[in-house]
C-alpha cells in the first residue's frame, strides 16, 4: 500500500467551484472524514464539511464518494486502494460551501407529518414483536442519503410533489405503531405524494442504517393507500365501522 | 473597521442548545400560552451530541426488579457521586425520571420490551437494579429524534447552525445573546427575557474523547464571562471503554451496555482483573473505578498491544449480541474489521463527560445571574464526583423540563426586554472578525491539539500537584499565544474561523479545571491525585465554586448542603434501600 492517499475534493460555493487535489499521509483504518480533517487541519482550514459523531450515529456527514452517496465517517479510504478518491457534496440539495449542502427542505417536510396520537396514555403494553416492526425505522439517522439518491427528488419540481423515502419511513414509524390512532393515509395519498415512488429501491441500497425503506415502509404504505382508495370491499367495511378501515392496523413486514 | 450590521430577533425565551435538555426545556416553555420560544443550535437539528448516547436512560420503574424505586436510584446516584452532589437535585431527579421517560413513550419513542410488554431495563455500572430503559444501543438517537419532532410541532422556532459568541447582560440581568450564522457569517442578535443554556459539556479538551466537535463548553464559558458561577470543575469523567485501534477511531465509545449485557474485561495475562479492584461489582463497578483499573493494569505492563484491556462479549452468541448491541457490532465491523460476536477487542479509557458546570438552583435551574437558566451537561450538581451511566439522559429530561418551567415563571413574573448596548455589539463583531485580519496568525486547530496535549499530560485520569502546576503554566503560555489565532478564507461556512471561538472557550474552562484540581487535595470519584490518594471526609463537605472577575478566575469553597433526616436514613441500612427492603421482606 502506498503511504499516501490522493483525494479530489469539490471546493466552491453557490457561485461555482471545482475539484482540488490533496495528498494525505495514509493511516491504518482511516475513513474519508479522517482524510478531510487532515486536510482541514493542515492544508485548508476553511474546508467545509459537516460532522458530529464520527461514528455513524448522527447522520451529519453525507456526501458523494466516487459518485456514491456515503457517510464520510463510515467509508474507509482503503476501500479505494490505489484510486484517487473524489468527494463531492450531495447533488440533490443546493450547495452552501464545499461538502456542505442546504438540507433545510427536509426540515420543512418533517413539520408536515402528524405525530403519534396515542389511543391510550403511557405506560403502553406492547410486545417486542410489535415494537420490532417499527423499531427498524427508528434507526434512521436522518443523513438524507436516501433523499439524495431518489430520482424523484433530484429536481425542485419533484420536491414539491413527494416527501421522499426518509419521510415514508417516518410516516410508517407512526402508522405502524400499535398505539397510534392518527390517520395519515389521506396525507400519503395526496400531499406526501407516495404515488410518485416507482419502487426502484435505490433508497434502500444506500441507507447506511440498512433500513428496508422500500419493502418495509413504502410498499406496505402503498397497500394501505390502495386499500383505502381503490378496494371497494374495504371501503364498504370502513363505512360500516373501523376507524382506519384496516382491522388492527395489521401489516406484513418483509423479513430478509 | 467597516461598520457591521446584524439582524435582530425577539423572543420571550431563547434556549441555546438542541440536545435532549434544550429541546425538553423548549417544549416545556412552549406549553405556556403566548410565550414565544426559540431554540438555537450550532449544528443541524437532531445532530447534537445527545444523538450519540447508546446505553440507555435510567429510571427506577422496577419493571424487572420490583424492589427498585426512587430511593434506591437516589442512593446509587449520591454514592457514585461520592456525596458532593446536590442532594436535592438527586432527589428530584430520582423521583421524576420515570414520568419523563413515559412522556417520551407517549410522544413516540419505542423502547425495547419485557415479556409482559413493559419497557425493558438493562443493568449498568453501579446501579443496584436493572434500570436503563433502552432501544438497542441507540437510546440517544431515540431520545433526540422524539424530542426533535415534538419540538417542531410545538410552535418553537429553530435556528440551526448558529453559533452564540456572547451572552448579553444589562444591569446584572440577562438581555439576550449574540452570535453568527455559520452558513454565511452574518451576525445575529437574539433579544430575550430569559435564556436557557443547554450547550452540553467540554469533552473536546482531551484528544482521546468520545465527544463530538460541539463539546467545547461554549455555554459554560459564555455564562462564566457574563458572571455566572461554575462548580466542581475538577470533575471530568473518563469512560472506561473507548475504542483503541485503529488510530482514527481512538476514543470512540464502546457503550457500557456491552458490560451491562455480560461483557467481561481481561488483562494481557487473561486475568479478570476487576476481581482485584471491586470483587463485588466486577465489570459493573462505577466508571471511575473501572477506568482507573484499566489504566493501572496497563501501567503495570499487563495492557493489550495498544495499551488497554480486552473486552469480550462473544460468549453471548451472535444472535444476542446483534439484537442487543447492533450499533457496536456494526461499528467494529466497519471501522476496525473486527467481529465482536467472535472476537474480543481492545478498550481503554476515553474522556466522556464533564460533571462540573454552571451552579444552578435544583427546583428551577436558575443560575446566579437573573434570567439565566441551565440544564443538561452544562449544569452542575446532580452527578457530584462521578456520573452514573444512564443518568445523563434522564437528567436532560428532568432538568430540561424544570429549566423550561423556571424560565417561563421568571418571564411571566418579570419585566420586558432589557436594553441592548449597540457599542457592545460593535465591539463583539470586531472581536469575532479579528482572526481574519491577523497576519501570520496561529492555526486554531494546532492550538486545539496543543491544548489537548496539555490536558492529557497534566490534568487527565491521573493527577498530582506538581504536574498540575506545570500544566497550568503551559496553559497560560498557550493562552497568550492563542490571542493570535488567525484564519484565511471567507465568512461563508468557514470551520477554521469557527474553531477560534471553540478553542478560546475551552482554554478558559481548562484553566478552571486545573485550578480546581489543584485545590482539591484528595482523591474523590473521577478526581484521582497520586499525591493525595485517599478520599478524605473533610473534603466531602465542600464544593469548589469559581467566578470570573476582570479576566481572573476566583475560586472559593461552598458547603455541600446536608441531607435532611429522611434522606440521610437511606444510607444507614448497610446496603441499597431496595435491597434492604427486599431482605427485610424475606425475613418477615
Ligand atoms: C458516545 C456517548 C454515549 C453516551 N451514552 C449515554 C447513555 O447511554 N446514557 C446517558 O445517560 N448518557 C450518555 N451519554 C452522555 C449524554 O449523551 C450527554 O451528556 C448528553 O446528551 C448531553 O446533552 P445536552 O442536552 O446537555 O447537550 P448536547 O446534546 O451536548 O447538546 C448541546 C447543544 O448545544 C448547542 N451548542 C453548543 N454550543 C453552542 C453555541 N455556542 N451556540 C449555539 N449552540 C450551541 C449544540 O449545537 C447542541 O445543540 C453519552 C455520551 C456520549 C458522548
Ligand atoms: S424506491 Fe421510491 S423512494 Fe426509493 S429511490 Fe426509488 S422512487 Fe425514490
Ligand atoms: S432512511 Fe436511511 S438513508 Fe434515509 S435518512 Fe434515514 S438513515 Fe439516512
Ligand atoms: S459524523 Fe455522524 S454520521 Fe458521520
Amino acid at each position: 500500500m502506498s503511504d499516501e492517499f490522493t483525494l479530489k475534493v469539490w471546493r466552491g460555493d453557490k457561485s461555482g467551484g471545482q475539484e482540488v487535489e490533496y495528498h494525505v499521509p495514509a493511516e491504518t483504518g482511516m475513513v474519508v472524514l479522517d482524510a478531510l480533517h487532515h486536510i482541514q487541519h493542515n492544508q485548508a482550514p476553511d474546508l467545509a464539511v459537516r460532522w458530529n459523531c464520527k461514528a455513524a450515529h448522527c447522520g451529519s456527514c453525507g456526501a458523494e464518494v466516487n459518485g456514491q452517496p456515503k457517510l464520510l465517517c463510515k467509508t474507509r479510504m482503503d476501500d479505494y486502494a490505489g484510486e484517487t478518491v473524489s468527494v463531492r457534496p450531495m447533488q440533490t440539495f443546493p450547495v452552501i460551501k464545499d461538502l456542505v449542502t442546504d438540507v433545510s427542505w427536509n426540515y420543512q417536510v418533517a413539520k408536515e407529518i402528524p405525530l403519534l396520537e396515542p389511543t391510550s396514555p403511557a405506560p403502553f403494553k406492547m410486545q417486542q414483536i410489535d415494537a420490532d416492526r417499527v423499531q427498524e425505522f427508528h434507526r434512521c439517522i436522518e443523513c438524507f442519503l436516501c433523499q439524495d439518491t431518489c430520482h424523484v427528488l433530484r429536481n425542485h419540481e419533484g420536491q414539491q410533489k413527494y416527501f421522499g423515502p426518509r419521510f415514508m419511513a417516518k410516516i410508517a414509524e407512526f402508522e405502524m405503531h400499535p398505539m397510534d390512532g392518527e390517520d395519515r393515509i389521506p396525507l400519503l395519498a395526496h400531499q406526501a405524494g407516495l404515488n410518485m415512488c416507482n419502487v426502484t429501491k435505490c433508497c434502500t441500497e444506500v441507507c447506511p442504517q440498512h433500513i428496508r425503506i422500500t419493502d418495509n415502509a413504502i410498499i406496505p404504505l402503498k397497500e394501505r393507500v390502495a386499500d383505502r382508495y381503490y378496494d371497494p370491499i374495504k371501503i364498504l367495511l370502513r363505512r360500516l365501522g373501523g376507524k382506519k378501515g384496516e382491522p388492527g392496523k395489521a401489516n406484513t413486514p418483509v423479513a430478509n | 473597521m467597516a461598520h457591521e450590521t446584524y439582524e435582530t430577533h425577539e423572543y420571550d425565551i431563547i434556549v441555546i442548545g438542541a440536545g435532549g435538555s434544550g429541546l425538553r426545556a423548549a417544549v416545556e416553555a412552549s406549553q405556556v400560552p403566548g410565550l414565544k420560544v426559540a431554540v438555537i443550535t450550532k449544528s443541524l437539528l437532531g445532530k447534537a451530541h445527545t444523538v450519540m448516547a447508546e446505553g440507555g436512560v435510567a429510571a427506577s420503574f422496577g419493571n424487572l426488579d420490583a424492589p427498585d424505586g426512587w430511593e434506591t436510584h437516589f442512593y446509587d446516584t449520591m454514592r457514585s457521586g461520592h456525596f458532593i452532589n446536590n442532594y436535592r437535585m438527586a432527589e428530584i431527579f430520582a423521583k421524576e425520571a420515570p414520568d419523563r421517560v413515559l412522556e417520551l413513550e407517549s410522544w413516540g419513542a419505542v423502547f425495547d420490551r419485557t415479556q409482559e410488554g413493559r419497557i425493558m431495563q438493562r443493568p449498568f455500572g453501579a446501579h443496584s437494579f436493572r434500570r436503563l430503559c433502552h432501544i438497542g444501543d441507540h437510546t440517544g438517537l431515540e431520545l433526540i429524534r422524539t424530542m426533535q419532532y415534538k419540538a417542531i410541532h410545538s410552535g418553537i422556532d429553530v435556528f440551526q447552525e448558529v453559533t452564540m459568541t456572547k451572552l448579553l447582560v444589562h444591569n446584572g440581568r440577562v438581555a439576550g445573546a449574540f452570535g453568527y450564522f455559520r452558513e454565511d457569517g452574518r451576525f445575529v442578535l437574539f433579544r430575550a427575557r430569559a435564556v436557557v443554556l443547554a450547550t452540553g459539556g467540554w469533552g473536546k479538551i482531551f484528544k482521546v474523547t468520545s465527544n463530538s466537535w460541539e463539546s467545547t463548553g461554549d455555554g459554560a464559558a459564555l455564562a462564566f464571562r457574563a458572571g455566572a458561577n461554575l462548580m466542581d470543575m475538577e470533575m471530568v469523567q473518563f469512560h472506561p471503554t473507548g475504542m483503541v485501534w485503529p488510530p482514527g477511531v481512538r476514543g470512540i465509545l464502546v457503550t457500557e451496555g456491552v458490560r451491562g449485557e455480560g461483557g467481561l474485561l481481561y488483562n494481557s495475562e487473561g486475568e479478570r482483573f476487576m476481581q482485584k479492584y471491586d470483587p463485588e461489582r466486577m465489570e459493573l463497578s462505577s466508571r471511575d473505578v473501572v477506568a482507573r483499573s484499566i489504566f493501572k493494569e496497563a501501567q503495570a505492563g499487563r495492557g493489550t498491544p495498544h495499551g488497554g484491556a480486552w473486552l469480550d462479549i462473544s460468549h453471548k452468541g451472535p444472535e444476542y449480541v446483534k439484537a442487543k448491541l447492533p450499533g457496536m457490532y456494526e461499528q467494529f465491523l466497519t471501522l476496525a474489521d473486527l467481529d465482536i460476536t467472535k472476537e474480543r477487542f481492545e478498550v481503554a479509557p476515553t474522556c466522556h463527560y464533564t460533571m462540573g458546570g454552571l451552579r444552578v438552583d435544583p427546583e428551577t435551574c436558575a443560575t446566579n445571574l437573573p434570567g439565566l437558566f441551565a440544564a443538561g451537561e452544562v449544569a452542575c450538581g446532580l452527578h457530584g464526583a462521578n456520573r452514573l451511566g444512564g443518568n445523563s439522559l434522564s437528567d436532560l429530561l428532568v432538568f430540561g423540563r424544570r429549566a423550561g418551567m423556571g424560565a417561563s415563571e421568571y418571564v411571566n413574573g418579570g419585566d420586558g426586554f432589557a436594553p441592548i448596548d449597540d457599542s457592545e455589539l460593535q465591539q463583539e463583531m470586531d472581536r469575532v472578525l479579528e482572526p481574519f485580519h491577523r497576519e501570520d496568525g496561529v492555526n486554531p486547530y494546532h492550538v486545539h491539539e496543543r491544548l489537548q496535549e496539555i490536558m492529557t499530560n497534566h490534568a487527565g485520569i491521573m493527577r498530582s500537584g506538581p504536574v498540575l502546576e506545570e500544566g497550568l503554566n503551559k496553559l497560560l503560555e498557550l493562552k497568550e499565544e492563542a490571542r493570535n489565532m488567525g484564519i484565511n478564507g471567507s465568512r461563508i461556512y468557514n470551520p477554521g474561523w469557527h474553531a477560534v471561538f471553540d478553542v478560546e472557550n475551552m482554554i478558559l474552562l481548562c484553566e478552571g479545571i486545573i485550578r480546581s484540581a489543584l485545590e482539591r487535595k484528595e482523591s474523590r470519584g473521577a478526581h484521582w491525585r497520586t499525591d493525595f490518594p485517599d478520599e478524605l471526609p473533610e473534603w466531602q463537605k465542600i464544593n469548589f465554586v469559581e467566578s470570573y472577575d476582570e479576566g481572573k478566575i476566583r475560586i472559593r469553597t461552598e458547603p455541600v448542603n446536608e441531607m435532611p433526616e429522611n434522606l440521610a436514613k437511606l444510607f444507614t441500612y448497610g446496603k441499597a434501600p431496595g435491597l434492604a427492603k427486599q431482605a427485610g421482606g424475606k425475613e418477615s
